[in-house]
């Protein structure tokens, strides 16, 4: 039992260099693993809605037909749930965070006109084909009755 | 490799007139009230009372299946460290439980609903 | 006899990390009675199990408690498994310990840090919080959080620790190892800190044990109880004890703290040398379990004791978290009884108290 048993180290302190970072004037060095924000390779997105229901604090919508993805980044916890669930692999973790802002906001990111122009095309092409072979099957069904109603004869 | 002595946990269902008396058993075996929680599932609470066995780290739950309308006796005259669990299931979930030691008349959550996650008004 | 009053002690208080408020009646300088009352920041956490399914629900509990924030995921993660009646793949749970134990010490660095600052040793609190931040970066590049790891998912981690992270670990450890030495020669010897520890807020291995206290408040009282022996994820393969002292007095809270900070960088060794080499790190669950399981972890704070009921619903019935520091309050109120008023705010800063756990 002694006084000052901690004097030599809190003089060596004296002459050590700051264990801080000045932040603002040296840049923030993040890990590999850093959960920062989520980021959007938005053309890669098919709209499937799996980020949405993954999303533990609902800040995530998609509008499917729009080609819109929309995040509030301020109720985003950054857990990375929906990175882990995407099929497609188009959301990622990036390493940086969010800037503060005053008050909380939505940001939207929207497919490029390209790759609407195709999915709406292909769109209108499946619908097409949806309603020929609808109208096919009526047609055989109608054949089918109408043969029913011979035989019945 | 450090040895591993770790019994299945127990359940026991009980009746609520069993409660006072297996409590009582339980600390005379020498045993810790780890925990008490009320539940509220299909119209019914469910109140359990866990009690730690700390030399073989066993834990033994008392299970009583009661009515919203029925009144619980206070474990605190037997277990006083009970009573900050007997005063959240009261003030949390609305259960009634009679002569708690230090009743805290919903002051111990200080918040502004009443019971929030026992039954709903209109239930009841 | 003097005349009593009553003193409101917080929700607002410098000593007090976080809103705890209690009743404090006295007769002149010291203290008759404690009456706690909490629900400042009542979050309904539990009553989140309506809305969210079994899968979000490892986010959300993670995010009870910004310090033993791993301990509560692994914990829901584990019930969830008992439910299902899974056992996760052996790696995931060495890569669960060594996370478990650096969120130990990096917890009770913190703690240590705040009770120099309780006792007024500035220096002590800037050189406890500086070691914490190397274990902080630790974390960071294992995890990608710094206290919230989000790494638990049920059934196993995301996460997998690569061979030279487990080497860097492995030898960053033993750097922190060697500053604390400077540090524990401090606590345990320079007679400051013992003048203002020793003898204050004595709880005996009877009373202890009678007022269910749980972790280091209750090991500091002679009990020899600790949850990882149970030997839940790898903590059946490692070697250790826990460990004990008999005064009871907030000099050996702080002694079995500072203590369990070497413990688990003896474990943390100890699992890098164990752990096995495969590259499975989680199995998938699926469906909507049926079933009910009480799990005991030892948080850094404590014995939790974690609840799940499940009707094979998409939503749980009901979760229920016994946190450590609810347990210890019945503990507190006891030490607090005959206490200085002046020696009020050190006791309550040694039992740990981490009130946004305590309510959820």
């Amino acid at each position: 039992m002694s006084v000052l048993k901690y004097a030599p180290e809190a003089l060596k302190n004296l002459f050590r260099p700051p264990v801080t970072t000045s932040y603002p004037f040296k840049p923030f060095e993040p890990a590999d693993r850093t959960r920062g924000r989520i980021e959007i390779e938005i053309d890669q997105c098919i709209g499937c809605g799996m980020c949405v229901r993954a999303c533990p604090s609902s800040a995530l919508t998609v509008d499917k037909n729009a080609g819109k993805w929309t995040i509030n980044r301020f109720d985003c916890i950054a857990c990375g749930f929906c990175v882990e669930k995407c099929p497609k692999k188009c959301l990622s973790m990036q390493q940086f965070y969010q800037e503060p802002g005053p008050e909380k906001n939505e940001v939207t990111y929207t497919k490029s006109p390209e790759v609407l122009a195709e999915e709406a095309r292909k769109r209108e092409e499946a619908a097409k084909k949806a309603a020929e072979a609808k109208a096919a099957m009526e047609a055989k069904k109608a054949a089918e009755a109408a043969a029913a109603a011979k035989e019945e004869k | 490799m450090a040895e591993v002595i770790c019994p299945e946990n127990i359940l026991e269902e009980i009746q609520l007139g069993e409660l006072l008396p297996t409590v009582m058993e339980k600390k005379n075996a020498g045993m810790r009230l780890a925990q008490a929680c009320a539940a509220f599932i299909d119209g019914k609470f469910e109140l359990s009372y866990s009690f730690s066995d700390d030399k073989t780290y066993q834990l033994v739950t008392l299970r009583v299946v009661i009515d919203p309308s029925e009144e619980v006796p206070s474990i605190t005259e037997i277990v006083p460290q009970a009573v900050f669990y007997e005063n959240e299931m009261k003030e949390l979930f609305g259960v009634k439980i009679q002569m708690i030691t230090t009743d805290y008349k919903d002051k111990f959550y200080r918040i502004e609903e009443v019971a929030p996650f026992g039954p709903k008004k209109e239930d009841a | 006899m003097g005349k009593r009053s009553i003193i409101p002690y917080g929700p607002q208080h410098p000593v007090l990390p976080e809103p705890i408020h209690i009743d404090l009646v006295i007769e002149d300088e010291r203290v008759i009675e404690a009456i706690p009352s909490v629900g400042f920041i009542h979050r309904g956490l539990e009553s989140l199990v309506d809305r969210r399914d079994i899968h979000q629900l490892t986010y959300v509990i993670e995010r009870t408690c910004g310090i033993c924030s791993f301990g509560h995921g692994m914990g829901y993660c584990e019930t969830m498994e008992d439910i299902f009646g899974v056992e996760v793949p052996k790696r995931a749970k060495f890569l669960r310990t060594i996370w478990f134990e650096l969120s130990r010490m990096h917890s009770h660095l913190l703690w240590l840090g705040l009770l120099a600052d309780a006792f007024g040793y500035e220096n002590l609190f800037y050189q406890c919080w500086r070691i914490r931040e190397k274990v902080l970066d630790l974390i960071e590049m294992t995890t990608g959080g710094r206290v919230i790891f989000s790494v638990n998912k049920i059934g196993g981690v995301l996460k997998d620790i690569s061979p030279e992270h487990l080497r860097l670990i492995d030898s960053s450890i033993d750097d922190i190892k060697a500053e604390l030495e400077v540090i524990k020669k401090t606590f345990i010897e320079d007679s400051t800190v013992q003048s203002r520890l020793r003898g204050i807020g004595i709880i005996t291995k009877e009373q202890a044990h009678a007022l269910g206290c749980a972790g280091p408040v209750a090991r500091a009282s002679g009990i020899r109880c600790d949850m990882r022996k149970r030997g839940y994820e790898a903590y059946q393969f490692l070697d250790f004890e826990p460990i004990i002292s008999d005064a009871g007095d907030c000099f050996a809270r702080c002694y079995c703290r500072l203590m369990e900070v070497f413990q688990s960088i003896d474990l943390i060794h100890q699992a890098i040398g164990m752990i096995p080499d495969e590259t499975d790190i989680s199995i998938d669950v699926k469906g909507n379990p049926t079933g009910e399981s009480f799990i005991r972890i030892e948080q850094p704070r404590g014995e939790a004791v974690f609840y799940v009921k499940a009707s094979g619903k998409p939503h749980i019935d009901r979760f229920r978290l016994r946190t450590p520091t609810f347990a210890n309050l019945p503990g507190l109120c006891e030490m607090l009884k005959g206490a200085e008023l002046s020696d009020v705010g050190l006791m309550v800063v040694t039992i740990d108290p981490c009130i946004s756990c305590t309510e959820r």
